[in-house]
């Protein structure tokens, strides 16, 4: 078989999220050697060597966010951002679930690297089954002494919560994380500073994905330049992609990053139901600029879905096939980024309202092809002129849209305002009964 | 065109200056809709008891808290190095004791965590889980995001409004993409996660949450097997550096050379529900 399974390597054994599978799989060996054979500096040199890149969505090399923290003896903290909201992202509830001490190990190396003393993990309310998985992992873990005061005998002490949150998708943003686990409302905040400098508490914060984090043992097992041998030059190791929506075998896939998109669509996801093609195809998660079936042979790597004017985000595909109109899932997609708009920049707050009422206009067959324009324009005026990326996020995709399926966007008008007898060229004769309603009103 | 509708609209209040003449008539003032406090804005009032004042930290001699929802908060809050991380966690606790985050939970929580209600009542109002209005016992959040709803959950969540309408046990709503969309469609059935949901199966899985029992015992997420086809081989170049003996392929390794993962059989399309 070509392509390598990292993470997913026996998930499914059972048991894995017992500490005791998990060591006699060699689990915490990773984290022992680097706390007791490594410094802090070169378990940092192997995460830089490995080209590892934030599998969040901002793809962010994973080793040089650590590197920004300063050297100071003051509180430092690591938070791992399991706040997985962005639809069609699902690996991190997969890895959680079943192997919770892959992530836990990696925390304790992400921390030792970084010089954080408290770690937390804030875990998305919804996924209350895994959240509950992890409690009785870091139970285990402080059992066996793998946390908490002076580690293994290495003088390196380091303490892990788990903060469940309560719904709100702002939450993954990484400001709106840290207000939200200090007991605010989750409103991202201005940057600079970054947390690097002034994060959770006002202290240097790492934070990081899962799946970012649950590699890092794999990289210290197989040294960061082999790591590096994985993927392409600048997307470096494997990628859990979660591939969903119109495909016959939806669920997460470890990929080498790299491999055509084609290929996990139709070969691992097995491709649209019969007699039916993709349309389009969000790349990662509903955030990203949508791609056609002219795309579906673009290789699957952070460079070249950025070059293709999209991005590969969480690593979320989500597929859209040819029997489905692309304005219910504009509209779909708007609505959700209105609501949970948090509300404090005003591109955001009302362009993603008044995008909604657009797009109900368009369906109602009410708009012209001038609205389109504006729409177009309103998406414009959001990119780039909020804190947070949020209306960015709602942008960039619907925009996309109306760019690539403008036709069908005023075919589906003509063809709504054809279905509505009040919108043609001759009305009918108004209802008696319904005329004098209104005059009384 | 959009300024002259504008204009009429807030002639009554704005056009004092201009002349009466040029404008459309102005329209006879109609009944403004408003909420049961008095304001057109919906919502600022949920869970809150104006008569009080929420700027004063609950006094712990008029305000009685449950034992147990005292020491639950009390120990999130000895976890965070400010205590005022907690609110979350002590929000979530008073809504399980209390059903919602009434006034009397959210004046509980306060109380114990030396806060003023106004600060817990703002956090409350911010998260889609913290129920700010009385709601049934049984919370059953259907994923209504792309996925989902392009594998038919806006059908499934009109069936099961259909079959919970008029009873109270029930807080059956759309929920934004619960991250199950290999499951899809899906719901979350009081936290346990279950798909894919047939439309022919809500009257059963309803039944099922009336009386206590598991939700659709056999789709339940956590016994989903894992799709990957690498899911089951073991690990490329195993042999580690350090401890040879302990690879992460050692227990697989009779597998190893096996056939790939069997896929677990996709859901059925949506069509076939019906």
């Amino acid at each position: 078989m070509s392509s390598p399974t990292i993470l997913f390597a026996g998930i499914d054994e059972p048991g894995l999220n017992t500490i005791d599978v998990y060591r006699r799989r060699g689990g915490y060996e990773m984290a022992r050697r680097a706390l007791t054979e490594m410094t802090p500096e070169t378990v940092l040199d192997e995460l830089l060597a490995s080209g590892l890149r934030g599998r969040g969505g901002a793809g962010f090399p994973s080793g040089k966010k650590i590197s920004f923290i300063p050297k100071a003896q003051v509180d430092k903290y690591l938070v791992c951002n399991a706040d997985e909201s962005e639809p069609g992202t699902f690996k991190d509830r997969e890895l959680m679930q079943k192997s919770p001490h892959m992530l836990i190990e990696g925390i304790i190396i992400g921390a030792y690297a970084a010089g954080a003393s408290r770690s937390f993990i804030y875990i998305r309310g919804e996924y209350a089954e895994q959240a509950d998985v992890i409690d009785a992992a870091l139970a285990e873990t402080e059992q066996a002494g793998l946390l908490g005061e002076n580690i293994l005998g290495s003088g390196f002490s380091l303490s892990l919560v788990l903060h469940r949150g309560a719904g709100a998708y702002i939450c993954g943003e990484e400001t709106g994380l840290l207000d939200s686990l200090e007991g605010k409302r989750g409103n991202p905040r201005l940057k600079p500073p970054f947390p690097a400098n002034q994060g959770l508490y006002q202290g240097p914060t790492v934070i990081n994905n899962v799946e970012t984090l649950a590699t890092m043992p794999h990289i210290l097992r197989m040294g960061g330049a082999e790591y590096a041998k994985i993927g392409t030059e600048t997307s470096a190791g494997t990628k859990l992609v979660s591939v969903s929506g119109n495909v016959q075998r939806p669920g997460n896939y470890e990929i080498e990053l790299g491999i055509p998109s084609r290929e996990i669509i139709y070969d691992l996801a097995g491709g649209p139901p019969e007699g039916r093609e993709v349309k389009f195809w969000f790349p990662g998660g509903s955030s990203s600029p949508v791609l056609t079936k002219d795309d579906l042979d673009l290789a699957y790597d952070f460079d070249t879905l950025a070059k293709a004017k999209s991005m590969l985000g969480s690593g979320a595909i989500i597929v859209v096939d040819d029997s489905v109109p692309v304005v219910s899932v504009a509209l779909k997609l708007a609505k959700f980024y209105k609501h949970e708009s948090c509300g404090k920049c005003t591109p955001c707050r009302e362009g993603t309202r008044w995008t909604v009422s657009m797009l109900e206009r368009v369906d109602a067959g009410l708009a012209t092809p001038m609205d389109l324009d504006i729409m177009a324009s309103v998406q414009e005026q959001i990119i780039g002129n909020c804190l947070c990326v949020l209306g960015d996020a709602m942008a960039m995709p619907i925009g996309s849209m109306v760019a690539k399926f403008r036709d069908e966007f005023e075919a589906h008008i003509e063809a709504a305002r054809a279905r509505n007898p009040w919108l043609g060229d001759e009305p009918p004769d108004p209802d008696p009964a319904l005329l004098q309603g209104a005059a009384r009103a | 065109m959009i300024g002259r509708r504008n204009r009429r609209e807030f002639a009554h209040t704005s056009a004092v200056d201009e002349p009466q003449g040029e404008l459309l008539p102005v329209p006879p003032a109609r009944d403004v809709s408003r909420f049961g406090h008095g304001s057109r804005v919906p919502g600022w009032d949920d869970a809150v008891d104006l008569g009080k004042d929420p700027a004063q930290i609950p006094d712990p001699a008029t305000t009685p808290v449950p034992q147990a929802l005292r020491s639950e908060i009390e120990a999130h809050m000895a976890k965070y190095p400010d205590f005022r991380s907690a609110a979350i966690p002590a929000l979530a606790a008073a809504q399980r004791h209390h059903g919602w985050c009434s006034p009397d939970a959210i004046w509980q929580a306060a109380c114990v965590m030396r806060l003023t209600p106004g600060y817990l009542i703002a956090v409350a109002s911010f998260y889609d889980m913290l129920e700010t209005r009385p709601v049934g016992r049984h919370a059953v959040y259907v994923c209504t995001n792309i996925s989902c709803s392009l594998c038919g959950a806006d059908e499934l969540l009109d069936r099961l409004k259909d079959e919970t309408a008029g009873d109270p046990q029930f807080n059956v709503r759309a929920f934004e993409c619960l991250g199950a969309c290999d499951i899809a469609p899906m719901a979350s059935v009081d936290g346990v996660y279950v798909g894919p949901i047939a439309v022919g199966e809500v009257p059963i899985l309803v039944e099922q949450i009336r009386e206590g029992l598991p939700p659709l015992p056999g789709k339940q997420l956590r016994l989903r097997k894992s799709t990957d086809p690498g899911a089951a081989r073991a690990i490329a170049g195993a042999a580690d550096p350090v401890t040879p003996t302990t690879s992460y392929g050692a227990p697989m390794s009779g597998e190893a050379a096996g056939p790939p993962a069997k896929i677990e059989a996709p859901p059925p399309p949506p069509e076939e529900d019906a």
